[in-house]
């Protein structure tokens, strides 16, 4: 590992050329695109794909962000196209490099086709599935033929996210067998279905667990049951109009979708979001991880049914919702970030917010202190959902769920966004711990909690002066590309948008942190028995609302 | 177990006594659109500014605000209007009928704003008289099954906040179940999409009757940001017949629990229907 390592380059743009370059034999054409830093490596022919993923992946270091597919019939060149985005992937302990590297590909207007990364790449599994049945884009030689985003009695042959598709149509829902689930067979292998419908409040997702006993075998989930074709929805919308819905793809990462959203016009636009809106703007970044973590904390609790902890971790979410309503008139904070920068002052709530955050600080130091005096929550903890910082790197997984199994990434340092990066930048403290248990998530979970309690309370303290808001284009460039991200409570969540002729939504896409971890979960489910499944899943408090989208 | 002990009793009581004494609003919180009588019609925002297309500015004097497809953005008093729509901090606006969440608009002989009562139904009544089945079987409690039918998950943790210490609804009779056979109803928040319409149904059908369905959110009473399409009903009423809506994006942890009693007839609804002519 440590050899490995010390054979991968410190990367930038230029290095990344030569090397994919040199590899393709030249056929490939670079460009400095979607900004000025990054390299968009077009590739002649679609059979180098796996060539050029070798040496990103192994040769560099580097992990696949996202996939975005476009329609492009109409355009020039009249083909379908497939973007993978790479990034640096390869903890060192510093900063990584703020690159993205789009490797691009096109696949024919008839019978579209591209090699499958899945077998060489298992974080692509679910993106190339997406790209299957969204545009009829067929990943040769994946693993799993079954569908992902459209569920049983979707006619065949159509695909929603090609241009000739009107949104508006609701196709006839077709007699379907049951969904192919993954089972185990032989004695005493029971099947336990679970969902989409769950017995508390909660959204739903399909589990099939495979046990026997109370050991699990094999957990298949199936997830986008939420799918509201929110993608697809944008089209065609003004940015304006988009951003009100990308602040709505989910509702406890409200503030980290509208922030990404509004970065990426921005960047389209090519206007800096003034100083003094990029710190309020990371006022209300903290304050959505610091709710949700202290909710979910709260929640952990509820799995190991330790009560006075979820009712403690339920009081302090409750209190700073309130505070998110006092400081932005919504208690998901929606509203607040817009496109350009911030709507309103944040300076009349900044008083109000230290003493929040200091005594959410406070009382989940106590709570922590409660918890892991507790033998039987501890015991609860301790060992259960294991996911190895292998499976993690190898699934791409983010957030608490990578920095838990001792991945040191953290896009606010990695990606630098709003006052992360630029003149007096902010900058967060990562926590780390290498157990990848459900105990490592919440540990790592509370010490980010503290971490967002310290930078609130910097932040409020030290507003820079000026203006709220950068005037932003009536009508924004066209035939533009922006690429986005933002440490969301959850991980790193990246959007990707581009305006068509008009300086509209042509294509917009969101690859949301809890995409990327999903797949991860039912890896941990094989370490803990089946009652420990709640304990598993909120450990890792994922989204379906934004992973379905 | 001491030390928690102690701590609780240091907290004290946090819980609300809404619905007994009003809520507190926060200044900026933003509520329901409201004309501002007296001001020109013709400043009132085009209908495009609304991103749900809650707005509808028809020929001359129509001109009305959808609360059910409201997302209290409040970019429509935010345009340079000359002021004739305010953001109201009005957060009480379940109603039973649809019809009962367009704010009406119109104008007077000079060509200035005026506020229009809700249309009058010849189905007024209805409502109520369910209400009152209900209220008859069930008494003033109500247990309900909460179905995410495509949420974006705001108006879940919402109903959440409902249970923890802060509203403790269960005080008032009102509690989440886990079972549809145990429940007297169900709470939908989301549009309906495709994947979930099958288990809605199901699960409606697994309940019985009388058996009350109470919509929240914008999604929910209209499809909100998913209005019909490939993959969105648009709302839960193109798939259950909806005794309640509650709008809101999300509605308030009071707003929700608005709706509820007023599903179950404790409480009358503060929009509604002139009695008919």
């Amino acid at each position: 590992m440590a050899l490995e390592l010390d054979t991968i380059p410190a990367l930038s743009a230029a290095v990344v050329s030569e090397r994919l370059g040199a590899r393709l034999g030249g056929r490939v054409a670079f460009s400095s695109a979607p900004r000025e830093r990054d390299v968009t490596a077009r590739l002649e022919r679609a059979d180098d794909l796996l060539e050029a993923v070798r040496e990103l992946s192994g040769g560099l270091g580097m992990g696949l962000a996202t996939v975005v597919a476009t329609d492009e019939r109409r355009e020039r060149e009249g083909d379908f196209k497939v973007r993978y985005v790479f990034e640096p992937a390869r903890p060192t302990g510093e900063p990584l490099a703020d690159l993205f590297v789009s490797v691009v590909v096109s696949a024919a207007a008839t019978r579209p086709e591209v090699p499958s990364l899945t077998p060489l790449l298992p974080e692509a599994d679910w993106h190339e599935r997406e790209m299957r049945d969204l545009f009829g884009i067929e990943p040769i030689g994946h693993p799993d033929p079954r569908t992902l985003v459209l569920h049983d009695g979707w006619p065949a042959g159509l695909y929603p996210l090609r241009k000739d598709f009107d949104a508006r149509m609701q196709p006839e829902r077709l007699p379907a067998p049951e969904f192919p689930h993954v089972v185990v067979e032989g004695e005493g292998v029971f099947e336990i279905p679970v969902g989409p419908i769950h017995a508390g409040i909660i959204e739903p997702g399909h589990f099939r667990f495979s046990s026997v006993g109370e050991t699990v075998l094999h957990l298949d989930a199936r997830l986008f049951f939420t799918h509201r074709g929110l993608e697809k929805r944008v089209e065609g919308l003004t940015p304006r109009d988009a951003f009100f819905i990308a602040e709505r793809l989910c509702g406890a990462c409200s503030v980290s979708h509208a922030l990404a959203f509004a970065e990426a016009v921005e960047q389209i636009a090519g206007v800096t979001a003034p100083p003094r809106a990029r710190f309020l703007r990371v006022v209300a970044l903290e304050l959505e991880r610091l709710y949700n973590h202290v909710g979910d904390i709260g929640n952990i609790c509820a799995g190991a049914s330790y009560h006075a902890g979820t009712s403690a971790g339920m009081r302090l979410k409750e209190t700073l919702q309130r505070e998110n309503e006092q400081l932005t008139g919504n208690r998901f904070l929606r509203g607040f970030v817009v496109p350009g920068g911030v709507y309103h002052d944040g300076a009349a709530r900044a008083a109000a917010i230290d003493r929040v955050a200091r005594e959410t600080g406070d009382r989940l130091t106590e709570l922590m202190l409660a918890l892991e005096r507790n033998p039987s929550v501890v015991d609860r903890l301790d060992d259960t959902g294991i996911l190895t910082p292998e499976e993690a790197r190898d699934l791409g997984v983010t957030g608490v769920a990578a920095r838990a199994s001792g991945i040191d990434r953290d896009a606010r340092r990695d990606h630098p966004h709003a006052a992360f990066g630029g003149p007096g930048a902010v900058v967060p403290r990562v926590s780390t711990d290498a157990a990848g248990d459900v105990h490592a998530r919440v540990t790592v979970r509370a010490a980010e909690a503290a971490e967002s309690v310290r930078l609130l309370r910097q932040l409020v303290a030290s507003l820079p002066p000026g203006p709220l808001c950068a005037p932003l284009p009536d009508v924004l460039p066209a035939w533009r590309t922006g690429v986005a991200v933002v440490e969301s409570p959850r991980g790193a969540s990246i959007h990707w948008l581009r305006t068509d002729g008009a300086g509209r939504v042509d294509r917009y896409h969101v690859r949301s942190a809890s995409y990327a971890n999903w797949p991860a979960v039912p890896v941990a489910a094989l370490r803990a028995i089946v009652p420990d499944f709640p304990l598993v899943n909120k450990s890792f408090e994922l989204c379906y609302a934004c992973t379905d989208r | 177990m001491l030390r928690t002990l102690i701590q609780s009793l240091r907290d004290g009581v946090v819980t609300t006594r809404y619905p007994d004494a009003p809520a507190e609003v926060p200044e900026r919180f933003r509520g329901a659109p409201e004309p501002e009588v007296g001001r020109p019609f013709g400043a009132l925002p085009t209908a495009s500014v609304c991103p749900t297309g809650a707005i509808t500015a028809g020929e001359g004097a129509a001109y009305t605000i959808d609360l059910g497809r409201c997302i209290f953005c409040g970019r429509c008093a935010d345009e340079p209007s000359d002021g004739a729509i305010r953001i109201g901090r009005e957060f009480e606006l379940s109603a039973r009928r649809r019809e009962d969440l367009l704010v009406r608009i119109g104008r007077d002989a000079d060509g200035r704003v005026t506020e229009l009562a809700p249309e009058p139904a010849d189905t007024a009544a209805l409502g109520e008289r369910v209400a009152e089945r209900i209220h008859r079987t069930l008494g003033r409690s109500l247990h309900l099954r909460h179905l995410d039918a495509g949420s974006c998950n705001a108006c879940d943790w919402e109903l959440v906040a409902l249970l923890a210490p802060h509203y403790d609804v269960r005080r008032l009779g009102i509690d989440f179940v886990a079972s549809p056979r145990h429940a007297d109803g169900v709470i939908v928040t989301g549009s309906v999409t495709r994947n979930l319409e099958p288990a809605v149904r199901r699960t409606f059908e697994a309940v019985p009757e009388p058996r009350v369905v109470i919509a929240v959110g914008a999604c929910g009473c209209s499809g909100g940001i998913a209005p019909a399409s490939y993959a969105s009903a648009g709302g839960v009423d193109q798939i259950l017949p909806v005794d309640v809506y509650v709008p809101g994006c999300p509605p308030r942890p009071e707003a929700i629990l608005f709706g509820i009693l007023l599903a179950v007839g404790r409480i009358e609804a503060k929009r509604r229907p002139a009695p008919a002519r």
